[in-house]
């Protein structure tokens, strides 16, 4: 068992035949994951990667029967491309693309939502299940298969965190990178149930960091609905104020959105808090005995 | 990006959205030509920074005599203006707003801004204007009228209503000015992929009018590559220097007050990086994240960059490579140490992608100052203990 996805998910890739597409599909495949096809307009009917080429996602999932789309398409069509994945059935958007502008991500995961698309990122590591599926650009290597679930807003917190578990010699089953965005498809709030539905998963980390109060939201779901243990960090305790911290999200205005607000809700919800993410592993140690 | 009132104002025009007649202005002889074209017989000079409380810094005047403009122009322009949303050494005046005096019956407050939580802009309006709205909202929130607009179905006419009764706005006539003064606020704020628009205050004239009195106005960066005439407002001596520089190299940095150098792939775990030093009793001197594409070029660039800073006594490379590969990192480290003057310990934590390579790298290149750090814990507490024992360059 794992969430979201496993090693049957059947994968397309929007804007397959490109730099980044190539070379991440690639990665994906070698990985285990079973791509079966990808869509570039006006490439329809050739074979990249040994898998068919499609003009539109429609076409795609016809003939593929894909129920997940993994899309490297440029920022600019990154609201489109979702829009179309959304109307042509497909379950689940993973959206590694940054720099998508906010607007069109408004639309995008509206219409999603209303198809009942489920979305992640955009501006995201992706989503694997160790040792089964791999949809993102993560390093496969570290995902080693385990008993912990792993959610984090930011990419190398990801690397980080699931390295320190797999060391620890628990594991991961699956690890989500939600991305940083203002505007973010799957978040804590619809993945923590899912972990604790999960019976695999024995605890959850959960990486955070400033602006926005999803965490602040995840605290309050925690306290109601999970009894597995939750080990938490928050990056940007020392952050200033009004500055804008490589995430377009991750930017405090007030006293609304900091670190020190969102570890103190975590820690009333009894989620074990560390205050550097070098304690991650650690924490889970004690968590799980 | 954030832009100027002036700018600001502009923008408004095209959207005919009302405000007082204004000039931008560079000099003092510039302000008196100005305010005799605008006519008087009451001006206002305003000082151009992108940080709000101008007024109470000083930096907003009121002027009754064309004398007046012209001493208030000699004392605001050149000043340097500290408020409440500029950093501590304040912002150096170079622009001047002279702008026609308004009638003012009473000021309130508009903005439009998304709300992360909705996911859709957001319309939020107060009686309180010439406040500061987080006050306002701490102290009074039951003042604030918020209307989220979905953008699938745009301004209706009962956000418009929403917002007129929100604001007790009993007159016909009114009425149906704030209404409009809204609805091309709103359409502004969705061509141009605005982030936030804040009207603070808005005034309402005697005749039943609606100005904005102010404006302050930011943007979506991941969309200013199809708001040309937007990008073009752009004012990058009201950035930081180092700042820009290093977005050329697709380096992300903000310079901090600390004494020890970070150089991190990611923002998160740049970020993680930064509490680890604090935690350990350390401080950081900036924040930099090489991005997803670092080479040597970037490295030897980001190591330029931070080094610039006086205060730096150690610097800490963490990586933990996915896409970026470690051993372009630690390439990008020996060309650094050729073309910069390397003079603080360094502290190299390479993971991930390409670590054993790396290492050997590294080993093999014998820099004199450079210590590996084992993990995050390690280099961190390594990086402190170098910063704390520096003796100097």
């Amino acid at each position: 068992m794992s969430i979201l996805v496993n090693k049957d998910s059947k994968v397309i890739v929007q804007g397959f035949t490109g730099k980044e597409g190539t070379f991440h599909a690639e990665q994906c495949i070698a990985y285990g994951t079973n791509i079966v096809g990808g869509v570039t307009p006006n490439k329809g009917g050739q074979t990249h990667l040994g898998q068919p080429v499609f003009n539109t996602v429609a076409e795609a999932v016809k003939t593929t029967s894909a129920t997940v789309s993994m899309i490297f398409v440029p920022p600019a069509f990154v609201g489109d491309a979702v829009m179309e994945a959304a109307e042509a059935g497909i379950e689940l958007a993973v959206i590694i693309t940054e720099g998508a502008p906010v607007k069109d991500m408004q639309m995008a995961k509206a219409h999603a939502t209303k198809h009942g698309m489920m979305t992640i990122g955009p501006n995201c590591p992706g989503v694997i299940t160790a040792e089964e599926c791999k949809i993102g650009i993560m390093p496969g290597m570290i995902f080693k298969k385990g008993s912990v679930g792993l959610i984090s807003k930011s990419g190398t917190l990801t690397y980080e965190g699931a390295n320190q578990v797999c060391n620890e010699g628990y594991g991961i089953t699956t690890a989500v990178g939600i991305g940083g965005d203002p505007i973010i498809g799957l978040s804590y709030n619809q993945i923590l149930p899912m972990f604790e539905a999960d019976p695999e998963t024995k605890a959850i980390v959960m990486i955070g960091e400033i602006g926005g109060d999803l965490e602040i939201q995840a605290a309050k779901l925690i306290k109601e609905q999970i009894t597995k243990p939750v080990v938490a960090f928050i990056a940007g305790q020392t952050a200033p104020k009004g500055k804008t911290m490589g995430h377009a999200g991750a930017i405090v205005s007030g006293s609304a959105g900091t670190a020190k607000e969102k570890m103190e809700a975590l820690e009333a919800a009894g989620v074990t808090v560390v205050v550097s993410p070098a304690d991650i592993g650690k924490a889970i140690k004690k968590v799980l005995g | 990006m954030n832009i100027h009132e002036y700018q600001a104002k502009q923008v408004f025009a095209k959207y005919g959205v009302p405000t007082p007649k204004g000039i931008m202005v560079e000099s003092v002889k510039d302000a008196v030509v100005a305010a005799e074209t605008l006519g008087g017989p009451v001006w206002v000079v305003k000082a151009q920074i992108h940080a709000g409380g101008r007024g109470l810094g000083g930096g907003v005047k009121l002027a009754k005599s064309l004398e007046e403009v012209e001493t208030l122009a000699n004392e605001i322009l050149g000043m340097t203006l500290i408020t409440h949303q500029t950093a501590a050494e304040g912002k150096l005046v170079q622009k001047l707003y002279i702008e026609d005096g308004a009638d003012i019956k009473d000021e309130l407050y508009l903005s439009v801004v998304l709300d992360r939580k909705l996911e859709m802009p957001l319309i939020m309006a107060s009686t309180e204007g010439g406040m500061n709205i987080e006050d306002v909202a701490e102290n009074t929130p039951e003042k604030i009228v918020t209307i989220p607009v979905d953008p699938a179905i745009g301004f209706q006419g009962f956000h418009g209503r929403e917002l007129a009764f929100g604001l007790g706005i009993t007159d016909k006539a009114e009425q149906k000015n704030i209404i409009t003064f809204a609805q091309k606020l709103f359409k502004l704020y969705m061509e141009n992929d605005a982030e936030m628009i804040e009207i603070n205050p808005l005034v309402r004239t005697g005749s039943g009018e609606f100005l904005a009195l102010d404006g302050k106005m930011g943007f979506d960066n991941s969309a200013l590559g199809r708001q040309p005439e937007i990008a073009a407002m752009r004012d990058l001596t009201e950035e930081d220097a180092d700042e820009i520089e290093a977005s050329h190299y697709g380096l992300s940095y903000v310079a901090l007050d600390g004494e020890i150098g970070c150089m991190v792939n990611g923002a998160g775990l740049a970020m993680g990086t930064m509490d680890t030093i604090n935690h350990m009793g350390g401080t950081p001197a900036n924040f930099l994240d090489v991005g997803g594409s670092a080479n040597a070029e970037t490295v030897a660039k980001g190591f330029e960059i931070i080094l610039k800073n006086p205060k730096v006594k150690a610097i800490f490379v963490n990586i933990f490579g996915g896409i970026v590969r470690c051993d372009r990192i630690a390439n990008g480290i020996i060309e650094a140490t050729k073309i910069t003057d390397v003079n603080v310990p360094v502290i190299v934590r390479l993971d991930g992608t390409n670590a054993p390579e790396a290492a050997v790298i590294l080993k093999n290149a014998n820099i004199a100052n450079l210590i590996v750090g084992d993990d995050l814990g390690d280099g961190a507490a390594k990086a402190v203990k170098a910063a704390a024992e520096f003796k100097g360059k």
